[in-house]
């Protein structure tokens, strides 16, 4: 489904990812983990599109096309959906509007009729049942005045509703407390099919508890230095990143 | 950037949707301010002859002053004499309902998207459109008077109900108020009158549609709203004017009378040609409007969604005369281009417990510039009066100005003034937030825009919300940078 190649990108001037390989086929769940700093961050941004990024090597291809080439609402109507580590304040508009907006636009991208009022809120119904969210949440202003762990079940409620092929949540976990964790994990879980794909990016393993990776790639210094199954996952949790620092740094300097 | 900027090309190259003209045969005054052409106007509309005394006195009046300067806003001198004063189409009979009136005129309606069979037939609004200068067609009259309504023409309410004209005409706005306010009694042309009774709640929102066709014409609107004893009306003003290359200047005036317990809303969408995208044209939009709320527990808001004029200047006002009278401003003001827009209101609070509320909201992009003037007047006895005053402003781009210029004037110690203000900018983060959702840049900028400015357009009637939602999305497309 995807499949990154050589991707280095830069903010200005600095580079940041240094060379990314990535494959994430239909169905999986990917975790990127890693140090701060390390890039995870700056990976989901370049895959959304964000324009402060500058890619300055390397390919990315989603379902047979060009990536990079799309700008960031056609990324969004082709099925790449971002859940932001920090949502973003619209006042004056609600989620529901929002939504309806935003779904609309992708369906007319697609080619499909536009979903009527009673359509739209049937959907949204079915939907916020998964992430057992409140109805007056949606019709307030997006993300205004939203607790920490009101945006982000907002965003997989957001997530559901678009239906997405590859999501890409960025720190979803972080300032989420456990009884936010495990209905956040639930709704992502549900949504979960053979024919979705999941990118994970997070700093702790906890999340992992819940969201349960075929594969963990370990992000350092801008390059996917440690891949393996979910049990190097745990294995961070307990020794933290050090261990992989040292190795990678040994390596460069006996080169 | 470079993105944006070729999104700013593409559609800044759009064409004002209204520009055009029709050519219709126009019967009009030579170009030129005197006695003279006044007495022409009023002669050619049949006018009586207090009414003539009245203009000739306000032109008198206007030759004694200047040109205000106050406001923040540049434009050239307008040479007055170079405008007509007075233009209406020829009609060879006058039209006695809509089937008579001429089609050229109904198309142009057609055109502008107000199609006044349509409007009669699906909507139940009352239109009384006003095509530069003559009233074309008043629809709904007959399911109005049997309520004891009156809602027409300004000439036509000169003839048949002279008694009210008298009565109300300069009651609210003095003809020696300002500079545009006399120059508009000495020429105004033709405009609406509407009368509810006492007691009569209107049960359709009135409306009116005003457009400048013909070139070199000021166009000098008359509107007096006259609300008796616990009545109540809705007022929907709408305006579009066909694209010109010299500016057209326009200063009309509007008056409305509360009495006990009625309540007058008041609402306008305006859309006049703003200019091209180097400055060059648009309207010049001096108006002056203001309300009384004559009687106690009386009532008038007024609610704005100004989008188009190259240059507006423009405070509608409420004098809360009566005791526990409520006035209420609700604006939008958008700018783009060399748009300069410096418009607020005055609350003037001389009644016991009278309540004022404010909310405006500027959006300025381009190289606009969009000033809020308002003032808040408490007078002596005016015990606990209460205001509530919101400016906030939206910017786009980095070379537009907003300026807010709030006067606070209290002369009552147990007055209660509350004054709050923003500034913010449209984020980068939130246009990419709506992008990653799908959502276009344009449509972006409209969402956000539409719900800065939500808690006025809720203010407007359900079928002018939705029109005033499109302007603001038209008014700022390409402004994104």
């Amino acid at each position: 489904m995807l499949s990154i190649k050589n991707l280095h990108a830069s903010i200005e001037g600095t580079p940041i990812l240094k060379g990314i390989n990535l494959q994430v086929n239909a169905g999986e769940v990917h975790a990127i983990m890693g140090p701060n700093g390390s890039g995870k961050s700056t990976l989901a941004s370049v895959l959304a599109g964000r324009e402060e990024y500058e890619v300055t090597q390397g390919e990315v291809i989603f379902q047979g096309k060009d990536l990079l080439e799309l700008s960031p609402e056609d990324r969004a109507r082709e099925g790449v959906f971002l859940a932001f580590q920090y949502p973003i304040e619209i006042p004056g508009v609600s989620t529901t509007n929002f939504l309806r907006t935003a779904l609309n636009q992708i369906r007319e991208y697609r080619g499909q009729e536009p979903l009527d009022a009673v359509k739209f809120l049937s959907l949204m119904k079915e939907k916020m049942a998964l992430v057992e969210i409140d109805q007056k949440l949606l019709s307030r202003s997006l993300n205004e005045g939203f607790s920490g762990g009101e945006k982000k079940r907002n965003e997989i409620f957001q997530m559901a509703m678009l239906e997405p092929k590859l999501s890409i949540l960025d720190e979803t976990d972080s300032g989420l407390d456990i009884d936010a964790l495990r209905i956040v994990s639930n709704g992502v879980n549900k949504l979960k099919s053979p024919s979705t794909a999941t990118i994970v990016v997070t700093h702790y393993q906890r999340l992992l508890d819940y969201i349960v990776p075929d594969v963990v790639h370990v992000l350092y210094q801008g390059r996917i230095v440690k891949s393996g199954s979910k049990e190097l996952a745990l294995e961070l949790e307990q020794k933290g990143y050090d261990w992989i620092k040292e190795e990678v740094d040994t390596a460069k300097a006996t080169a | 950037m470079s993105k944006d900027n070729q999104l700013l090309e593409d559609l800044t190259s759009k064409e004002y949707e209204h520009g055009w003209s029709v050519n219709y045969e126009a019967d009009e005054a030579p170009a030129g301010l005197n006695e003279g052409i006044i007495r022409w106007i009023s002669s050619k509309k049949e006018e009586p002859k207090w009414l003539l005394e009245w203009r000739l006195k306000a032109f008198a009046t206007w030759q004694s002053m200047a040109e205000p300067s106050w406001a923040n806003v540049n434009y050239p001198k307008i040479d007055l004499q170079a405008l007509k004063y007075y233009s209406a189409p020829k009609q060879s009979k006058k039209p006695k309902n809509l089937n008579e009136v001429d089609p050229e005129l109904i198309a142009i309606y057609e055109r502008l998207g107000i199609s006044l069979n349509e409007q009669k037939r699906l909507q139940g609004i009352a239109v009384d459109a006003v095509l530069d200068s003559v009233s074309v067609a008043t629809t709904f009259k007959d399911t109005l008077s049997k309520l004891g309504i009156v809602f027409c023409s300004f000439s036509e309410a000169v003839k048949e109900h002279p008694e009210l004209i008298k009565k109300y005409l300069g009651s609210v706005v003095p003809i020696q108020d300002n500079y545009y306010a006399a120059l508009n009694s000495a020429v105004f042309s033709d405009g609406s009158f509407c009368y509810i009774p006492k007691g009569v709640r209107c049960p359709m929102e009135l409306s009116t549609y005003f457009r400048i066709n013909a070139a070199n014409t000021g166009q000098f609107e008359r509107t007096l709203i006259v609300a008796e004893e616990s009545s109540y009306v809705s007022y929907l003003e709408g305006c579009t004017a066909p694209q010109r290359d010299e500016n057209q200047l326009h200063a009309a005036v509007v008056e409305i009378y509360a009495a006990a317990h009625a309540e007058v809303k008041y609402s306008t969408v305006q859309n006049w040609y703003p200019g091209d995208n180097e400055g060059r044209g648009g309207i010049y939009n001096f108006v002056t409007k203001r309300g009384i709320c004559a009687g106690d527990y009386s009532k008038i808001s007024w609610t704005q969604v100004e989008t188009g004029s190259a240059v507006t200047w423009k405070y509608p006002s409420c004098i809360l005369k009566g005791d526990h009278s409520v006035g209420e401003f609700y604006s939008v003001a958008v700018t783009n281009n060399y748009q300069q827009a410096d418009t607020g209101t005055k609350m003037i609070h001389i009644g016991k417990n009278t309540k004022s509320r404010i909310v405006s909201k500027g959006i300025s992009a381009g190289k606009s510039q969009n000033s809020y003037r308002g003032q808040v007047q408490v007078m002596k006895r005016a015990l606990h009066a209460r205001n509530f005053s919101q400016c906030d402003s939206l910017l786009m781009g980095n070379a537009c100005g907003a300026h807010t210029f709030p006067y606070i004037d209290i002369a009552n110690p147990t007055a209660k003034v509350e004054h709050e203000a923003t500034t913010s900018k449209i984020g980068e983060d939130q246009i990419f937030y709506c992008n990653q959702r799908g959502i276009a840049t344009e449509d972006a900028v409209a969402l956000i825009v539409n719900g800065y400015a939500k808690e006025v357009l809720n203010q407007l009637p359900m079928e002018f919300a939705v029109e005033a939602q499109k302007l603001l999305a038209l008014t700022l497309e390409g402004s994104v940078g």
